[in-house]
């Protein structure tokens, strides 16, 4: 038993901390936000070389070959810089075309994503917001040899800054009767328009479909029987952005007591008042214990298939509740200069908004623990 | 990152189970000769003082051993390790460390075989939480120091053959004035006054020392190194992973309760807020285990043993408060009524309290972890 990173994983951290601090300081993530692109092409490219786009996709398809362990490294850096782009989502493309795509298709789709030359997301949600195989509505017509998908996907990350979208639709009654197909910007029928979001480092909004063809060549897996590699898929989103959660929740920590060791009333550093050090002692034991479910879970969730999708639901419940109090607690006890938009901790609040719901709130992920209990 | 056991811990896992299939019958009986004898046998693997190093007649054990034999001792229920708890917990510990020869010699063997019961004196009427302003004096007169003051809250202290003691030698200094003295209970001029604790019980004692005559050779350590003497053994015992095990078998009891109780007359299990706090209970329980074993990580890389167990500390206080919370919320009126849930709503404040209140964890990580001004 280990229950630590590797010296590989540390030396990934270190060149990753490089390459944000260098590239992307928080001013840079400031401009990003205000661009209308959310993200930076020269960053893009730049990513694309040192082989971030598809860390876990096997080196035999342009992958680096590294685990969803060393992705977790990756998101506790970029979530830590709130770095803008489409990283998450084009990571999880790229994991769930090399997970469930036949040789011909992973040949087709992730060189581009390895290149930079494409982009990835997942639209796993609809109007009415359920996660999970249950919540796809959207069904498809069968039409000759494929299917027509015609229809709206709600609440998808990078949903303009795509042009490969993951796409689960229905085929039959049963709560796990559904497909997964691949669409491609290139085709007929489909466009996307983003929505104003809280977080303005995150992008996201509606894909509309309008009689997309899928054809067997776009289909991952069989459907009707692509239940299980959505869920592993929604659990592998969960753990990116529980990752991501874990470095901007311990950046705010960091950001508050730094401003608490700085800002002077009452003649002491306001980080003398126990009404000041006792949430950030809160908050130092939310971060360190979100670390610990979320390394288990990430390990589980490959190792372990019966333990691992609890596992990432405690994790991800853990961190849509502990980062909601970190970022409502950051800016409080920074008192009236939290309220400002020149402080930099307010975007680590709406960080928290985004991130809540993302891969599923508490609620969702503790009535997932109840059920695998056996309550 | 590598939550997997070696096959030799897997074997140790595999035997502790054996022998608990073999020696501990179901309901375990709680007769006095029922427990003599399972010390008896407990000693004779060894497991009692287990990680206590061979050549101080321990077990040799390693950390994961100790892990491995705590979860499977508390999931099947068994009693304690061993019968002198603050023996093994506080002075055991103490003596390795800072004990002569001959110290260790009389009571390292007593501690092991369950032979002899010990109390500590550390809390003061006036030095609770601000434990090392203690004033119980003690002043060499030749071959003696004599003893004059008053400890609190000392569990045990009407049974207990022997103190563990912390007095002031040294007026001047804070922390370098503090030693630690090892008294027996029956020496003339001392004298203890039980007191009530909220529920009724004399859990806890005042225990006052009237020119208390001690032997110099009852001294460990050297005179003014009382306070290194108890913070070595207070890290020693702050893993934190065998309190996990014990919130396990308290949630599992909870359920239970859930499982036999209606709430507006439909199964309190039924009930979406129940379930849902169940679940945060489940996964407050997971982050207390996980962070237990990233600390035994640490500590297996050479780390010594660091405040990050106030973090444990605090989770499991909170969860104390929530789950007694949840039982009377689940036994509806019946809450008012005597009953051992109602009592155990009662009694986890003690557990939350001892060994530093939850406030005094928070200075812990706020002043030495997150490096924020002192008080």
């Amino acid at each position: 038993m280990n229950f630590g990173f590797e010296e590989e994983q540390e030396l990934l951290r270190r060149e990753i901390r490089k390459f944000l601090d260098e590239q992307c300081p928080i001013e840079r993530v400031r401009s990003i936000a205000q661009d209308p692109d959310g993200y930076e092409r020269a960053h893009w490219k730049q990513l694309a070389e040192l082989g971030w786009l598809v860390l876990i996709v096997p080196e035999a398809y342009g992958g680096a070959g590294l685990s969803w362990i060393d992705a977790v490294v990756l998101f506790e850096e970029t979530g830590r810089s709130l770095f803008p782009s489409p990283l998450v989502s084009t990571v999880l493309t790229g994991a769930t075309i090399a997970d469930l795509g036949s040789d011909d298709q992973k040949r087709r789709w992730l060189p581009g994503l390895a290149d930079g030359s494409r982009i990835g997301t997942i639209a796993f949600l609809e109007e009415h917001d359920r996660v999970g195989a249950a919540g796809i509505q959207l069904r498809g017509q069968p039409s000759g040899d494929g299917f027509l998908l015609t229809g709206e996907k709600h609440f998808v990350a990078d949903v303009e800054q795509a042009d490969l979208w993951v796409v689960p639709f229905r085929v039959g009654e049963s709560e796990d009767a559904i497909g997964l197909a691949v669409v491609e910007g290139e085709q007929n029928g489909i466009s996307g328009r983003t929505l104003r979001s809280i977080d303005t480092t995150k992008r996201v909004g509606v894909l509309q479909l309008d009689a997309v063809r899928i054809g067997p060549e776009a289909l991952l897996g069989r459907p009707g029987e692509a239940a299980p590699g959505f869920m592993r898929l929604l659990d592998r989103g969960a753990v990116a952005v529980t990752a991501e959660v874990i470095g901007a929740a311990e950046e705010a920590l960091r950001i508050t007591v730094e401003f608490a060791k700085q800002r002077v009333q009452f003649g002491h550093p306001i980080g003398h008042f126990q009404g000041v050090k006792h949430p950030l002692a809160e908050m130092y034991v939310e971060v360190e214990s979100l670390k610990s479910l979320l390394y288990y879970a990430a390990w589980a969730l490959e190792e372990d298939p019966e333990l691992g999708p609890v596992a990432v639901s405690r994790a991800k419940a853990y961190a849509a509740d502990a980062f909601t109090r970190i970022g409502i607690d950051g800016i409080q006890l920074h008192g009236g200069v939290g309220y400002t938009l020149e402080y930099d901790i307010q975007l680590y609040l709406k960080r928290s908004k985004w991130a809540r719901s993302m891969y599923g709130d508490a609620d969702y992920h503790h009535d997932r623990i109840a059920i695998a209990r056996g309550l | 990152m590598d939550f997997s056991f070696a096959p030799e811990e897997d074997a140790f896992r595999q035997e502790v189970r054996d022998f608990l299939e073999e020696n501990l019958p179901d309901p375990v009986p709680t007769t006095p000769e029922f427990l003599q004898e399972w010390n008896a046998k407990l000693r004779e693997k060894r497991w009692v003082g287990f990680a206590w190093p061979k050549e101080e007649g321990g077990g040799g054990g390693t950390l994961i051993q100790q892990y491995i034999l705590k979860e499977e001792m508390s999931a099947r229920r068994a009693p304690p390790l061993g019968g002198d708890f603050m023996g093994l917990a506080w002075v055991g510990p103490a003596l390795i460390r800072h004990g002569t020869e001959a110290q260790k010699k009389r009571f390292l063997s007593d501690i092991l075989d369950s032979k002899s019961l010990w109390c500590t004196g550390y809390s003061e009427p006036d030095s609770g939480s601000d434990l090392a302003s203690l004033k119980t004096r003690a002043v060499q007169e030749g071959e003696e120091y004599v003893v004059n003051g008053q400890k609190i809250w000392t569990s045990a202290a009407m049974q207990a053959k022997w103190i563990f003691n912390l007095v002031r030698t040294e007026s001047s200094s804070r922390y370098g004035g503090i030693t630690c003295l090892l008294i027996p209970m029956d020496t003339p001029g001392i004298e203890i006054r039980p007191i009530e604790n909220l529920s009724g019980r004399a859990g806890f004692n005042e225990v006052f020392f009237t020119d208390v005559r001690v032997p110099v050779e009852n001294r460990l350590g050297k005179e003014g190194e009382g306070w290194r003497v108890v913070m070595g053994a207070l890290a020693n015992e702050r893993s934190g992973i065998s309190e996990s095990t014990e919130m396990t078998r308290k949630l599992d009891s909870l359920i239970d309760l859930a499982r036999a109780s209606s709430k507006a007359g439909r199964p309190a299990l039924d009930d979406t807020s129940v379930r849902r706090e169940l679940a945060a209970f489940d996964t407050g329980i997971e982050a207390m285990r996980l962070n237990g074993m990233r600390n035994l990580t640490r500590q297996l890389k050479g780390d010594p043993p660091s405040s990050e167990t106030s973090v444990n500390k605090l989770l499991r206080g909170a969860l104390e408060i929530r789950m007694a919370e949840l039982s009377l919320e689940v036994l509806g009126s019946a809450s008012q009524l005597d009953g051992p849930w109602q009592n155990a709503s009662l009694s986890f404040h003690g557990t939350v309290i001892g060994g530093g209140t939850p406030n005094i964890q928070r200075n812990i990580i706020a002043e030495r972890i997150l490096g924020l001004p002192k008080d």
